[in-house]
């Protein structure tokens, strides 16, 4: 018997362009979790596709206990007792949490379900691990949270000894991940193995046994995490040393440039509203952070702060005018620079060329346009400036289509246009998702500069290590409210999580204590 | 009295075409794939179910074949037609990966002019129109009974009655049993939702989408019969738009069978209330707008459609998939 659960040996995939794996070998050992690291891109996400049968690889082979096995679809993977919990859930929204639990493998007599012994077998599961569900909840009614019970359960249901987890963490409270790590322990107690693929190194010094790196489709290498550091493990990752830390100047506070009053948005799903009563500041020279679990209004605010959608009640003022019911346009002239959410949705025209997309905004004014006409040279001119300033790559410069650029050099248009406008107030909404460690770090400097310039930011972010290390504010969401205010210097991942989940409410508190008193 | 059972009677069996084309497309749609094509599959259905009767009437006639197994028999072949005829749009939209609206437009301008050609090759030129024998109708006779002609009893139950409107009732159970009750109707559900997600339970989501389209089909061929059966004495190569009603009563109804039951009964009460209007003493006559008062009534069940998928639409769910190719390594 092999010391081996899964082997899998000199694995290479390629998909048209590129080699997404390039003989990569990577070896899980019974009851440990073994950590798959590497940046967006490496290649994780496909090699786990290749074990769970979704992909075949053009070379290598993956052997069970010792022995070669062929994996041509999930069933096989199955079969071998090789479970996944996908980065985006793969549950029907519509089915409740039973129905989506026995999906592809439900118990039946002559095709007809039999749910009850399928829910005995649910409720003995959730109580041994201790993951809580509600078997006839609909999924789209249940927490994100409890959702990824579900995708747990769903392994657990098939006996599954396998256990693979793509990026687990990203939508979760720190609170939840906490929990998480403790279930991931008590799996390895019972002999099941975990794979368990993220970026993020504190999570994987805190549970993993062992940890294999990947960097642009190749293999880096395996180490032991007692004998490793956060520092070796994220050169290992990039190639370079990494700075943790975001250097920011010191700070001089301006004016107010943007103040929120009592903004409310009604929900598009429900009947409630998405944004609640939200009043708050940003003066120049400071960033201040809108941070909050996804889904918990911030992309609503940002849609009625953009003019993108309309809000029900409130007030927005923008450096002294009323932009309340102001035209996008307008907005942008009174200094609004936005950095969308989703940057093929809002932030770039795909199928238009490089330069096409940075005067979006300002092909009417005169100095890009006469009588109507536009001046392509003065076009193409502005567009070379800013891929020389902003290092935008690109495959053949100002005339590539957006569509063919990658992610983060998309990012860096978006980011180059939206900042060399000169903005008073720049809105930067997860401006680092999906971005490679580099991106990151260029992204960050950019939202300082502005800062140290004496301009406003307003940054919307999910990432934890993002929202500690670059605001000097940092405001709490929830449900459509503001829970609570903090300094990021002054407060702990573990305060802001309680905050995030609705465990506590900075104001709600105060009204109680201040109501007992009275 | 009378006219109340003719409307109760005649309500049923327009509402008969309704709920099975209806029933086809919910099967299609929640596996995923819009078929916009039902008015084509009715077509090729009604078409070939009529020849079929009329190849069997020698027999039925000189009594060496009973006249409901006849009909059994064009029913099931209108339906295997059916079958055979959605597999196109199955090839486009799941293999060719085509525009589902666009390859089931034109099935639908396809369906129609296969029809009269055919109906050309059968009968000789210009004779378009395929005559429904008069064996087709279950009677009380074939209960042994005799009433009396012009009766409430007579008129309720055997002035429109066809094998079709029993084999509907069977099917619609069968349909909701097999939607909600079984391991298949758990699966293609899942693929119109989220075929990612069923995939990745090792459902083949090709196969899954293969069978929703041909039950569609069937569904939709019978259906086109059942359609035939209630307009009159003739098919002409056309279901009058029934298929079209059939999507918006589908989609009023939800895409749940339940809902679509309601639907269909709804549309074919207001169907069969213009057409009786003038012989219901309290309807109004519009006597003022001499000239085009007699095109007012039968505007209705339209008019009413449109109105009802305007004020429900905002509520109603369509698939989440359906309309989308399926990709392997779409998230």
């Amino acid at each position: 018997m092999s010391e081996y659960v899964i082997e899998m040996l000199n694995i290479t995939k390629e998909f048209p362009g590129i080699k997404a794996n390039d003989n990569i070998t990577l070896q899980l050992k019974k009851g440990e979790v073994h950590a798959l690291l590497g940046e967006n891109g490496a290649g994780k996400s496909t090699l786990m596709s290749v074990l769970f049968g979704l992909y075949q690889p053009e070379a290598g082979t993956i052997k069970k206990d010792g022995k070669v096995v062929k994996i041509n679809n999930p069933n096989d993977a199955n079969a071998l007792h090789i479970g996944m919990v996908h980065q985006h859930f793969k549950l029907v929204e519509i089915f409740t949490v039973l129905d989506n639990i026995i999906l592809g493998a439900e118990p039946n007599k002559m095709g007809f379900l039999q749910k009850a012994e399928a829910r005995k077998k649910v409720l003995e599961l959730s109580e041994k691990y201790g993951l809580q569900v509600d078997p006839d909840a609909k999924i789209e009614d249940i927490s994100v949270g409890m959702q990824q019970r579900v995708e747990i359960l769903k392994m657990l249901y098939r006996d599954n000894e396998i256990l693979i987890f793509d990026e687990p963490t990203a939508v979760l409270t720190p609170q939840e991940i906490d929990e998480l790590m403790e279930i991931m322990r008590n799996f390895t107690k019972e002999g099941k193995s975990i794979l368990f693929i993220t970026h993020k190194l504190n999570e994987i010094m805190a549970v993993a046994d062992r940890c294999t790196v990947l960097r642009k489709g190749k293999y880096m290498g395996t180490v032991e995490i007692k004998d490793t550091t956060k520092e070796e493990l994220s050169r290992m990752m990039v190639g370079r040393d990494v700075k943790f830390e975001v250097d920011k100047g010191e700070q001089h506070l301006g004016d107010v440039v943007l103040d929120v009053q009592n903004v409310t948005v009604p929900s598009k799903l429900h009947s409630n509203n998405a944004v609640k009563d939200v009043s708050f500041q940003v003066r120049a020279g400071e960033i201040v952070c809108l941070a909050g679990i996804e889904g918990n209004g911030q992309t609503q605010f940002v849609y009625a702060l953009t003019g993108l959608d309309k809000m029900s009640r409130g007030k927005i003022t923008l450096c002294g005018h009323d932009i309340t019911k102001a035209k996008i346009r307008d907005r942008s002239k009174l200094g609004m620079s936005h950095i969308p959410e989703d940057r093929h949705k809002h932030g770039l025209v795909l199928d238009f060329s490089l330069e096409q997309n940075m005067v979006l905004q300002r092909y009417w004014q005169p100095e890009f346009q006469k009588f109507g006409f536009i001046r392509n040279k003065e076009v193409r001119k502005y567009t070379d400036r800013l891929i020389e300033q902003y290092d935008i790559r690109s495959g053949q410069g100002a005339v590539t289509t957006a569509r063919s650029m990658s992610g983060g050099n998309q990012q860096k248009a978006i980011v180059a246009r939206e900042i060399d406008k000169n903005p008073e107030l720049l809105v930067a909404v997860q401006p680092t998702r999906g971005l490679d460690v580099g991106a990151i770090e260029y992204i960050h400097k950019q939202l300082v500069a502005q800062r140290d310039a004496g301009k406003a930011v307003l940054l919307v972010s999910l990432e934890l290590e993002e929202v500690m290390s670059v605001p000097d504010r940092i405001l709490v969401m929830y449900e459509g409210e503001i829970v609570g205010e903090f300094d990021p210097k002054k407060t702990t991942v573990q305060e802001l999580g309680l905050y995030m989940a609705g465990a506590k409410n900075m104001y709600r508190d105060v009204e109680k204590k201040g109501g007992a008193e009275a | 009295m009378i006219v109340l059972a003719d409307v109760i009677s005649s309500t049923i069996v327009f509402a008969v075409p309704l709920l099975l084309v209806a029933m086809g497309g919910m099967f299609s749609e929640r596996s995923g794939i819009i078929n916009i094509a039902l008015e084509g599959i009715m077509i090729i259905g009604a078409l070939m179910g009529c020849l079929m009767m009329r190849w069997l009437d020698p027999l039925v006639m000189n009594g060496q074949l009973g006249p409901q197994l006849a009909m059994l028999i064009a029913t099931l072949f209108a339906g295997a037609c059916g079958v055979v005829f959605s597999v196109l749009l199955a090839f486009a939209s799941i293999n060719l990966k085509a525009d589902q609206t666009i390859g089931g437009t034109a099935l639908n301008m396809l369906a129609p002019a296969l029809a009269i050609v055919l109906t050309w090759v059968v009968q000789g030129q210009g004779q378009t129109t395929i005559l429904i024998p008069t064996w087709s109708r279950i009677t009380e006779a074939n209960f042994g009974l005799t009433l009396e002609k012009g009766s409430f009893i007579q008129a309720l139950l055997f002035k429109n009655f066809y094998l079709t409107t029993i084999l509907t009732v069977v099917l619609f159970a069968a349909a909701v049993i097999l939607m909600y009750k079984t391991k298949f109707g758990l699966r293609l559900r899942s693929c119109g939702e989220h075929p990612q997600a069923a995939a990745s339970v090792g459902i083949n989501v090709f196969k899954m989408r293969y069978a929703g389209v041909l039950i569609s089909g069937f569904l939709g061929g019978i259906g086109g019969l059942a359609f035939t059966l209630a307009a009159g004495s003739g098919f002409q190569s056309s279901v009058a738009g029934y298929g079209f009603l059939a999507l918006a009563v589908m989609i009023f109804g939800n895409w749940k069978p339940w809902s679509i039951l309601g639907a269909s009964l709804f549309f074919a009460l207001f169907k069969v209330i213009g057409a009786y209007a003038s012989s219901i003493p309290f309807m109004p006559k519009f006597k003022e707008l001499e000239g085009v008062s007699s095109y007012l009534w039968p505007m209705l069940p339209y008019i009413i459609t449109m109105i009802l998928l305007v004020l429900t639409s905002k509520k109603s769910r369509a698939p989440k998939a359906e309309g989308i190719p399926y990709d392997k390594g779409m998230r």
